[in-house]
């Protein structure tokens, strides 16, 4: 009895927490998305679908997320992995730690700072003029998706690294070296051992930078140029430039509704591969 | 998801805390792990940030030791909030907005944090008719000498008989363009502008990230009025703006470092932007649209509750002494309404045609209606430019 009561009072921080910052704003916002917003901008109550009716005229800013989002999941997957494999299986001991501080590092530096540094990477002073060096003119970088996308891969990689490298790091060395007696070449064991078992990982990892990213606007905003309009960039719009908070919530709620469906059907993507998994290594 | 993902993340990050103790612990020195990590640096900043350790110095009365001023980009001598902290011991701190709206948002949301911050003439209505702003104790400027202003550039800041902004500057809103890439062709009107903008300077030309001076100079394209709000005059100047988005280089009211870098080779831009950009390099030249355009004053005005009031009055004060504002217009290269400020400076700055355009250029401009800071469409409209 008693342990269950101080069960309870441990659980309340968290779940004051969660009603004060999350249900109650998310509750908000879909008042407000009902709403109007006032002549002189903000909010006034009323029950319209107004806002929601207007939703197209984002419709972009949707898509630009809806494609960068997880076009910038990949690639950092991409370029994760291998690095991952290297920190876990391949990387010398001695060098180990070394090297995941180094990965970590970044991080230490705020996010606006390192990405104001591709600002002059990518400009017309930076990666373009080099280029000139040896013939190639007229190359544009910065303001662009292409950038857009370069910052992604760069600011979430590492969030990318950790997940897939503590799962590869756990893999047991024996199933290696049994699957290589049991005559298979790299290859396959790769395919057949280390990538299923590493799919964890990649899991959270993949979760992780989507769900991120989806809410993202420092990025577009810095490296697009104003030009690159993320969901989260139009948002910040709505309730800083035009105030329209009631248009805004409606946006907001929309981009619940869209993450909501897609992590959803993500997890149970996840969880099939699981099962089979599971079956797999029964067998 | 399965179940050794799970068990997986505590152990990882316990780990991941273990590796950095080992790390701790290990060989490399500590000179080296600061500068590696950028702890070195971190700590220098976070000794900034401690009161201690800041200049100080007894002033008249007690003004506490910060003020918050909300502004616009290159908009002050640096120099002038260093000798106002050594004389009165309070820290300014700056915060740079790109738009009229935004400023106002802030405010709307309440919480700014603001002491001073400086609004443009066609918005002193709307915050004073939201109740956003108080009237401004002029006791406490005694560097504010009325009779000393130009009252063109002074009246907005005053509402219902009562004084709520007191002018710091005023200019124009034109555009500046790099003559090494105009061929030898002459810029002259908004017309071009935008012209211009979607064939040879495709990719080169920036717009602020502002309603009032993007949407009123793509009105002036079709001769419309520049404060217009007739939806379809309107629906035009968006029409212009959608087709000329993808030839822009940016949406961004902070315009110099790309002009600067060579990236952007036009922008829009106001007076002291074009002024300091045409010190530093000469092909750069700031042109007032034939069509007309935008002429502004702003102001410093208090919101309500302001946190650090005695400190705002004083900074206010500080910056309209004239000596000191001297220096402000020498540093942003805006003409100032105050001839006391005038007096200071030299013949040159006062005859640079940058600050003070031809008349008959003068004439056609107008000042910012008040219509367009509330007006639902425009808003609307540069919010959906934006994301198109």
């Amino acid at each position: 009895m008693q342990a269950k009561w101080i069960n309870r009072l441990l659980l309340m921080p968290a779940t004051v927490w969660l009603l004060v910052m999350l249900v109650l704003p998310l509750i908000f916002v879909i008042v407000f998305s009902f709403g109007e917003r006032a002549p002189a901008g903000g909010y006034i109550p009323a029950f319209s679908f107004e806002q929601y009716a207007n939703l197209p005229a984002r419709f972009t800013a949707f898509k630009n997320t809806l494609t960068l989002a997880p076009l910038g999941t990949l690639a950092a997957l991409l370029i994760a992995y291998p690095l991952a494999y290297y920190l876990a299986v391949k990387a010398n001991p001695k060098w180990k730690t070394l090297l995941l501080v180094m990965v970590i590092v970044p991080f230490w530096t705020s996010i606006l700072i390192r990405t104001y540094a591709w600002i002059y990477i990518l400009g017309g002073r930076g990666i373009p003029h080099l280029l000139e060096f040896i013939g190639i003119d007229g190359v544009r970088l910065i303001n662009t998706p292409f950038a857009v996308l370069v910052g992604i891969i760069y600011g979430y990689l590492p969030l990318m690294v950790f997940p897939i490298y503590v799962s590869l790091e756990k893999l047991d060395k024996r199933l290696l070296e049994a699957s290589a007696d049991l005559g298979s070449p790299p290859l396959r064991t790769f395919r057949q051992v280390t990538l299923p078992l590493s799919i964890p990982g990649v899991a959270t990892g993949c979760m992780l930078v989507f769900i991120l990213l989806m809410g993202e606007f420092l990025i577009p905003a810095l490296l697009g140029g104003g030009k690159v309009f993320f969901i989260g960039n139009a948002l910040v719009d709505l309730f800083l430039q035009s105030r329209n908070w009631a248009y805004g919530s409606a946006v907001a709620a929309t981009l619940v509704i869209i993450m909501l469906v897609t992590v959803t059907l993500y997890m149970k993507l996840v969880a099939r591969v699981g099962e089979q998994r599971e079956d797999v290594s029964i067998l | 998801m399965s179940k050794d993902y799970k068990d997986n993340m505590p152990i990882s990050r316990q780990k991941f805390i273990e590796e950095l103790r080992r790390y701790e612990k290990g060989s490399v020195s500590r000179r080296h792990f600061l500068g590696v990590t950028g702890l070195g640096f971190a700590t220098a900043v976070m000794a900034g940030a401690v009161p201690g350790l800041r200049p100080s110095k007894a002033y008249a009365g007690n003004l506490g030791d910060k003020v918050v001023l909300a502004t616009w980009p290159n908009y002050h001598d640096e120099a002038n909030f260093e000798a106002f902290t050594k004389a009165t011991g309070v820290n300014v701190q700056v915060n740079v907005f790109g738009s009229n709206e935004e400023m106002l948002a802030k405010l709307q949301a309440g919480g700014s944090g603001w002491d001073v911050f400086v609004p443009t003439n066609y918005t002193i209505t709307t915050y004073v008719g939201e109740n956003l702003i108080e009237p401004l104790d002029l006791k406490q400027i005694p560097n504010y000498e009325a009779s000393a202003f130009d009252p063109r550039f002074a009246e907005p800041g005053t509402v219902n008989g009562k004084v709520y902004a007191v002018p710091k500057d005023w200019g124009t809103t034109g555009y500046v363009v790099n003559t090494k890439h105009t061929k030898g062709k002459k810029l002259t009107t908004w017309k071009e502008f935008w012209d211009i903008t979607k064939t040879d300077f495709s990719g080169r030309t920036m717009v602020h990230d502002y309603q009032l001076t993007t949407i009123g100079n793509a009105l002036k394209y079709f001769g419309y009025s520049f404060n217009s709000v007739d939806p379809k005059e309107l629906a035009d100047a968006e029409k212009l703006l959608l087709e000329v988005k993808p030839h822009l280089f940016a949406i961004n009211s902070d315009y110099q470092p790309s002009l600067r870098s060579g990236d952007a080779w036009m922008s829009m831009c106001w007076t002291g932007d074009g002024k300091q950009l045409n010190s530093d390099m000469p092909e750069m030249e700031y042109v007032i649209g034939k069509e007309g355009g935008e002429i502004w004053s702003d102001f410093y005005a208090m919101p309500k509750g302001a946190p650090h009031s005695a400190a705002g009055y004083a900074l206010i004060n500080f910056l309209l002494d004239p000596a000191v504002n001297a220096k402000e217009v020498l540093a942003h290269g805006y003409p100032v309404g105050d001839s006391r400020t005038n007096a200071l400076l030299p013949k040159e700055l006062l005859e640079d045609p940058i600050l003070y355009p031809a008349k008959e250029l003068l004439d056609t401009l107008e000042f910012g209606a008040a219509a367009t800071l509330t007006d639902p469409n425009r808003a609307e409209l540069l919010a959906r430019f934006k994301s198109a």
